[in-house]
C-alpha cells in the first residue's frame, strides 16, 4: 500500500473555475508526477472552501494550510518547497486563516463553537466521488431511518428540532411533513427548490456544487418519511456545475441502490429527476415552480389549495429548499437535542449566508441562528474593504430589507428580523460602504422586479414598472417629494395586493431605504 | 450521454438550418407525448439551432401533443428562450445586486459601446448577441460577464476588447 503524506485539495466550483482552476489542477498533478510524487501526494477535487474572491484556491492537508490566487505558473515552486522539502511557501499563503473556518470559540471570540452542518463536508470532499461521501458519513442517515425509524418518528424527530424552512418562508418542516404524511394519497411528490434567482445568493449553488450526495440522502429520507417515492429537483438553468454534478451522484446512488426500488431492503421505492428551470425569477415561488414542473409558464397558482393537498399533477406535493433538506441527515443521526443547541430559542440550528458587496472577504459561510450581523461583517467578512465605513445591508436578497447601523446588533434569525420589517430571506448579505449611492441601489432592485414580474397580477404588473418610472425619475434628479411618497403608497398598495410574495415583498427594500435614508434621496429632488 | 444532450455546445454554425432537422425529430422522440417535458425538450432545441424558429415550434407541438400556442406562451416567459436568431456567441452581463453595486452598469455600457450594440441586440456580422442576466451566482467575482458558457470575473473596461476577441 502506498503511504500518502499529503492530499492537496482543490477547489473546483463556479467561481475558482472563472480563475483557471482547472488549469492549475492539470499543471499540479503533472508537476507531482514530474517530480516523481505522484505515491506520495494525492490531489482532490472538493467544492467550495468558502473563499470566493482569491481566485484558485489549494489546501495542503494535514498542515491546513490554505493558498489562494495560485496559477499554473506558481505549481512547480508549490510543489517542490511545500509537498517535497516540507516548507511552506508563506508568500502565497493565506495571510490569516479565516475565522470561518476556524470552529473554536477561542479563535474566534464569538460565544459558541460554530457548527457546520449544512456545509460540513463541503471543501473537504470530492463532490464527484459516492464513496468519499459514503466514508464521510454519507447515506447513514438514510439507513437509519429507514431501517430503524417509524415514518412518524422521523417526523417527530424534525418536529422537536424545530427545523424551518431556509428559503425564506420559515415554515416549519416537521409540520409540512406531517401534513403531507396524513394525506390519503397513493401518489405524492417531494420536489426540492433549487431555483436560486434572489440576486446575491448562490448557496444552494455551493451545497449542490460541494455535497450533492447530502441533498439526495436527505430527499430518500423526507420521500420515506411522508409517502413519497418520487422526487424533483428544480434547479436554475444557469448552474450547469450544479446540474452536472448533481446528475452524477443521482446515477451513482443508483447504481449503489440507494436509489431505486427497496432501498436498504425497507421495501421503500423512491428515484430522483433533475428539472432545469429556464430564467424566471418567480419560479422560485412553490406554486410557480410547480407549474414549470409541469411545463408551463411559470404562474403562482390560487392557494388554498396548497401543494401539499394539491400540487404536482394534482397530487401532494412536499416543496423544501436545498438548505433546509441539507440539514436533515444531522438531525436524523445525531438526534433533535443536539440539533436544538445551536441557534435561538425560536429558530434552532444554522443558516448559510453568502457576504457580498463592499466587505473584505467575501464569501460562503455557515454560522448558528442568532447570530449578529456585526459578527456576520466584521468576524466572518472581515470588516468593511479599503477601510472605509459601514452604511448599510441589504440583507436577504432584492426581496429583502436595508439594514442600517443601529441594526448591527439585533440577533438575526427568522422570527427576530420578521419584527424589525426584515427578513432573513435566502440569506444573502450585500454589504455597502459609505460612498454607496442608495438611490442607484434602489434603482437596481425596482428594476430587478420590473423585469422579474410575471405579468399575472395587476399590482405586480403595473406597480413594478410605476416604481421604476419614480425611481428612474427621482435618480435623474427630476424628481419631486411626490414622487419618494409615490414609492412608498405604490409599494404598500403591492403589498396588500399582489397575488404573490414577489409583489408583496417590495415594501422592505422601499420603506427600508426610506427609513434609513431618506434625507439623501429627498436630495435628490426638487 | 446522447448526441442531443443539454450540455452540448450549438451546432448551428456549422450546419444548415436544414440539416439539423433530424436531429430535432431525435429530440421530439424522447419526450413524444409527454407534455410536462415540454421545458427540458425545448433547452434541448434551443441548444441545438441556437434559437426556436416557428418551424421548431411546430414540430415540438406536434410530436408532445402541446398546441402551439402554449409553446408560444412558454418561450415568451422565460428569458432562457429566444424567437429570434442570435449571434454565434452569447455575451451576457450581470447586473445583479452584487455586480451592480461593483460596477456591472458600467461593464455594460462599455460592452454596448464596443460592439455597437444595444441590449438584446444582435451585431449585424452576427458575431455577438448581447444581454443582461440577474445573478448567475458568481458574486464573490462581481462584476462578472458571461461569453457563451464562459464566465468572467472581476471585468474591467479596459479588457473587455481583448475576452470578446477572443470568441471568432
Amino acid at each position: 500500500m502506498n503511504m500518502v503524506r499529503n492530499h492537496v485539495l482543490i477547489s473546483i466550483d463556479a467561481n475558482t473555475i472563472i480563475a483557471g482552476a482547472r488549469a492549475v489542477e492539470d499543471a499540479l498533478i503533472k508537476e507531482i508526477a514530474r517530480q516523481g510524487l505522484s505515491q506520495e501526494i494525492v490531489v482532490l477535487e472538493t467544492g467550495s472552501v468558502g473563499i470566493e474572491d482569491q481566485g484558485v484556491v489549494l489546501v495542503v492537508y494535514p498542515e491546513g494550510i490554505y493558498y489562494t490566487n495560485i496559477t499554473p505558473a506558481e505549481v512547480p515552486e508549490l510543489v517542490e518547497e511545500h509537498l517535497l522539502k516540507g516548507r511552506v511557501v508563506h508568500r502565497l499563503m493565506l495571510k490569516e486563516t479565516p475565522k470561518r473556518f476556524v470552529i473554536t470559540k477561542e479563535k474566534t471570540g464569538l460565544m459558541k463553537e460554530q457548527p457546520r452542518i449544512v456545509l460540513k463536508n463541503c471543501g473537504f470532499i470530492n463532490p464527484e466521488s459516492i464513496d468519499e461521501a459514503i466514508a464521510a458519513d454519507g447515506y447513514q442517515a438514510a439507513a437509519k431511518a429507514l431501517s430503524s425509524m417509524k415514518p412518524d418518528e422521523i417526523i417527530a424527530e424534525v418536529k422537536h428540532a424545530g427545523l424551518t424552512g431556509r428559503g425564506g418562508a420559515a415554515f416549519p418542516t416537521g409540520l409540512k411533513w406531517e401534513f403531507a404524511s396524513k394525506v390519503d394519497n397513493p401518489v405524492k411528490y417531494i420536489v426540492c427548490n433549487a431555483d436560486e434567482g434572489e440576486p446575491g445568493t448562490f448557496k444552494d449553488r455551493l451545497i449542490l456544487e460541494g455535497d450533492p450526495h447530502k441533498l439526495i440522502e436527505s430527499m430518500i429520507i423526507g420521500g420515506y418519511a411522508t409517502g413519497a417515492t418520487k422526487g424533483f429537483v428544480y434547479i436554475r438553468g444557469e448552474y450547469e456545475l450544479s446540474i452536472e454534478r448533481l446528475e452524477k451522484a443521482i446515477a451513482d446512488a443508483r447504481s449503489y441502490g440507494l436509489l431505486g426500488t427497496n432501498i436498504f431492503d425497507s421495501g421503500f421505492d423512491f428515484d430522483i429527476t433533475v428539472m432545469k428551470g429556464a430564467g424566471a425569477y418567480v419560479c422560485g415561488e412553490e406554486t410557480a415552480l410547480i407549474e414549470s414542473i409541469e411545463g408551463k409558464r411559470g404562474h403562482p397558482r390560487n392557494k388554498p389549495p396548497y401543494p401539499i393537498t394539491a400540487g404536482l399533477w394534482g397530487k401532494p406535493t412536499i416543496v423544501n429548499n436545498v438548505e433546509t433538506l441539507s440539514n436533515i441527515p444531522e438531525i436524523i443521526l445525531k438526534g433533535a437535542e443536539n440539533f436544538k443547541k445551536y441557534g435561538t430559542e425560536k429558530c434552532s440550528g444554522t443558516k448559510v449566508y453568502t457576504i457580498l458587496g463592499h466587505v473584505a472577504t467575501p464569501g460562503l459561510i455557515e454560522t448558528e441562528m442568532g447570530t449578529t450581523l456585526r459578527d456576520i461583517i466584521f468576524e466572518y467578512g472581515g470588516g468593511i474593504k479599503d477601510g472605509k465605513r459601514f452604511k448599510c445591508a441589504l440583507v436577504g436578497g432584492a426581496a429583502g430589507a436595508f439594514l442600517g447601523p443601529d441594526m448591527l446588533d439585533v440577533k438575526m434569525d427568522f422570527v427576530n428580523l420578521r419584527e424589525y420589517a426584515a427578513a432573513l430571506g435566502s440569506g444573502a448579505i450585500l454589504v455597502m460602504d459609505e460612498d454607496t449611492d442608495i438611490v442607484d441601489m434602489l434603482k437596481s432592485v425596482l428594476h430587478f422586479f420590473k423585469h422579474e414580474s410575471c405579468g399575472h397580477c395587476v399590482p405586480c404588473r403595473l406597480g413594478t414598472a410605476r416604481l421604476v418610472e419614480l425611481i428612474d425619475r427621482i435618480a435623474a434628479s427630476k424628481g419631486t417629494s411626490k414622487d419618494v411618497e409615490g414609492l412608498t403608497r405604490i409599494s404598500e398598495t403591492m403589498k396588500d395586493t399582489s397575488f404573490c410574495p414577489l409583489g408583496q415583498s417590495l415594501i422592505l427594500p422601499v420603506s427600508s431605504s426610506l427609513k434609513y435614508f431618506k434625507d439623501e434621496i429627498l436630495a435628490r429632488v426638487q | 450521454m446522447s448526441d442531443t444532450d443539454t450540455n452540448h455546445e450549438c451546432v448551428c454554425a456549422q450546419l444548415s438550418e436544414e440539416e439539423l432537422y433530424p436531429r430535432l425529430e431525435l429530440i421530439i422522440e424522447e419526450h413524444r407525448n409527454k407534455p410536462h417535458e415540454l421545458i427540458m425538450a425545448l433547452h434541448k432545441a434551443q441548444n441545438l439551432f441556437g434559437y426556436l424558429p416557428r418551424k421548431v415550434q411546430q414540430m415540438v407541438a406536434e410530436g408532445l401533443k402541446v398546441s402551439l400556442n402554449e409553446i408560444y406562451g412558454v418561450i415568451t416567459f422565460y428569458s432562457f428562450f429566444s424567437t429570434v436568431p442570435k449571434g454565434r456567441h452569447s455575451v451576457k452581463v450581470c447586473l445583479g445586486t452584487a455586480c451592480y453595486v461593483r460596477g456591472g452598469q458600467q461593464t455594460l455600457e462599455k460592452v454596448g459601446k464596443e460592439l455597437g450594440a444595444k441590449v438584446g441586440d444582435t451585431t449585424e456580422d452576427r458575431r455577438y448577441s448581447l444581454d443582461v442576466v440577474r445573478c448567475i451566482g458568481a458574486c464573490g467575482l462581481a462584476p462578472a460577464m458571461l461569453v457563451d458558457d464562459d464566465v468572467y470575473g472581476r471585468v474591467k473596461s479596459t479588457k473587455i476588447m481583448e475576452i470578446l476577441d477572443q470568441y471568432k
